[in-house]
């Protein structure tokens, strides 16, 4: 590239990829294009820019070039079936391009992203593709696939889109609260997806985390009275502030109560803390604010002794009554541990497996919880165990590796295999 | 307008007793009246057990009939209805009276129109 300011245009493409992708995309009627478009006008201010200078309103200059090269090449291209149709429509349709910023559009896109006749992975693939902007090859590479199969996925949830005819629109208030859930859902997934150690793309893992935070900060400039959007921000920014401190400097995993926490991000808990503050103020909590509201308590406490753990085990009690689950109540026992000792937690952990006909004994968590529970009541036997049970079930090196430390730290291991 | 495939997931094997099923009748046929009532109703047919069904192939030229239903499953399609709605979340909303009527899960899928697509 001989562009002197690369730079400079890759971030205007990073923040107006987006919000000018969700305008085409109404004035066209079709995704296709408006990608096509907005990235003939990026190709075209990579040229341009540097010699004319970066123009007043880049996100209006790039809708506005994209849009007009789009429809010229129609017009030329106007003796080919389909496309013929749609330059016909598009003339038609000759609206001008706006210049301000038209919120809804990014609204209207990312619910169309997160449509629930989408598979999951098709929800977070079209999102981090059409809103964040990202490459084909950045999506494939954070979810640690090959590329050609990301292109294909992309494609498939696209031509569903079309084919299906899922609208571009703003759910009914009716229907809403629901299609916001899914919307939170997919932001969270991408999160958790970047907050998972995973050796190797651990970088581009921890892009997504930011990726999702943008996101939602996005949604909650859109959505300003949806205080679970609020709440999802909280969650990933106080989630987020412990990053620096989570592993050692070889990449081993640390527990909350281990972290350095002087190492944690003041700035992103400041913002996190004062969000949660306003949905307290706003009393409409909803899950995500509640685990937000818990993630506020354990980043008040200045060291893990110091931990307002009834205050926690309170919010425990209000997220399992409000959004009920074994993984609930399994986070719920921790606090017990805290609060009433190992032995009363112990028994609400085993009281937990088969609940609801949910089995919580395929999750590495629980019988991680479990071990250390049965540690620290002396029982290392039957905390060995549990800890190889874990170590079976944990997905990825770190947590593996986090679990076989903690196994062999055991009082008297007994032989096992994983030593 | 675009026309959408309403099909019912119907488990093989017997139908439910005669108190449950009349319900059931009922609840589909004012669902259907209602379609008909908003203008969006196109055609609507209730298909025997796939044991019954039959499969026929050409294979040189020769038809290779067998018995049926093509796809193995515990599941096959009981009925369908075709509706006009304006996009899919218009069609699903139609699908989910269905479910709710049937008490079966409803696959909807768009009808290709006659065109380059």
């Amino acid at each position: 590239m001989t562009d002197p300011s690369p730079s400079e245009i890759e971030r205007v493409f990073r923040d107006e990829y987006g919000r000018a992708v969700a305008v085409l995309a109404r004035q066209f009627g079709d995704i296709d294009l408006a990608e096509e478009a907005i990235q003939d006008a990026f190709t075209v201010a990579v040229e341009r820019w540097p010699v004319s200078g970066r123009p007043p309103s880049p996100a209006g200059w790039i809708i506005t070039t994209g849009r007009n090269r789009t429809i010229d090449r129609l017009r030329r291209e106007a003796s080919r079936g389909e496309r013929e149709r749609q330059a016909a429509e598009l003339l038609a349709a000759d609206e001008p391009a706006e210049e301000g910023v038209v919120p809804d559009d990014r609204l209207r896109l990312i619910f169309t992203c997160c449509h629930p006749a989408l598979a999951s992975a098709a929800q977070v693939a079209l999102t981090l593709r059409l809103l964040g902007g990202l490459t084909t090859a950045e999506v494939a590479h954070a979810f640690l696939c090959p590329e050609t199969t990301m292109a294909q996925r992309l494609i498939r949830a696209k031509a569903k889109i079309r084919d299906a005819r899922i609208p571009y629109r703003i759910p009914d208030q009716a229907d809403l609260p629901g299609r916001l859930q899914g919307v939170l859902a997919v932001l969270y997934l991408i999160f958790n997806e970047g907050y998972t150690a995973s050796a190797g793309a651990q970088l581009v893992r921890e892009n997504l985390c930011a990726e999702a935070i943008r996101l939602a900060r996005q949604l909650s400039e859109l959505l300003p009275d949806e205080p679970e959007v609020m709440g999802l921000l909280a969650l990933m920014l106080l989630i987020e502030a412990r990053r620096p401190a989570r592993t050692t400097a070889d990449g081993e995993l640390l527990l909350l109560a281990d972290q350095d926490r002087s190492r944690w991000n003041r700035d992103l808990i400041t913002e996190g803390q004062a969000i949660v503050r306003q949905c307290l103020h706003r009393n409409q909590p909803g899950p995500y604010q509640i685990q937000a509201a818990i993630n506020a308590v354990h980043s008040d406490a200045p060291a893990a002794g110091a931990t307002d753990w009834s205050q926690i085990l309170q919010l425990y009690d209000q997220l399992f009554a409000c959004a009920p689950s074994p993984i609930v109540a399994l986070n719920r026992a921790v606090a017990v541990a805290e609060t009433a000792g190992p032995a009363a937690a112990l028994a609400i952990v085993d009281g937990l497996d088969g609940l609801d006909g949910q089995s919580l004994s395929d999750s590495h968590l629980f019988h991680a919880i479990r071990a250390d529970l049965l540690r620290r009541l002396g029982r290392y036997t039957k905390a060995a165990r549990a800890y190889e049970d874990a170590i079976a079930r944990a997905h990825n090196s770190a947590e593996r590796h986090f679990l076989e430390r903690a196994l062999r730290a055991l009082p008297n291991p007994p032989s096992t295999s994983a030593c | 307008m675009k026309q959408y495939l309403l099909s019912v997931i119907q488990p093989d094997g017997e139908p439910p007793p005669p108190a449950v099923l009349d319900q059931i009748m009922r609840d589909v046929y004012a669902v259907q009246e209602e379609m008909k009532a908003a203008g969006v109703w196109v055609f609507t047919a209730a298909l025997h057990a796939a044991d019954v069904s039959t499969v026929v192939r050409v294979k040189d030229g020769q038809p290779l009939i067998t018995d049926g239903p093509f796809a193995e499953g515990k599941e096959h399609i009981g009925g369908f209805t075709i509706v006009e709605a304006p996009d899919l979340d218009a069609a699903l909303a139609w699908g989910r009276k269905f479910a709710q009527a049937t008490t079966l899960p409803i696959e909807v899928r768009p009808v290709r129109e006659g065109g380059h697509r």
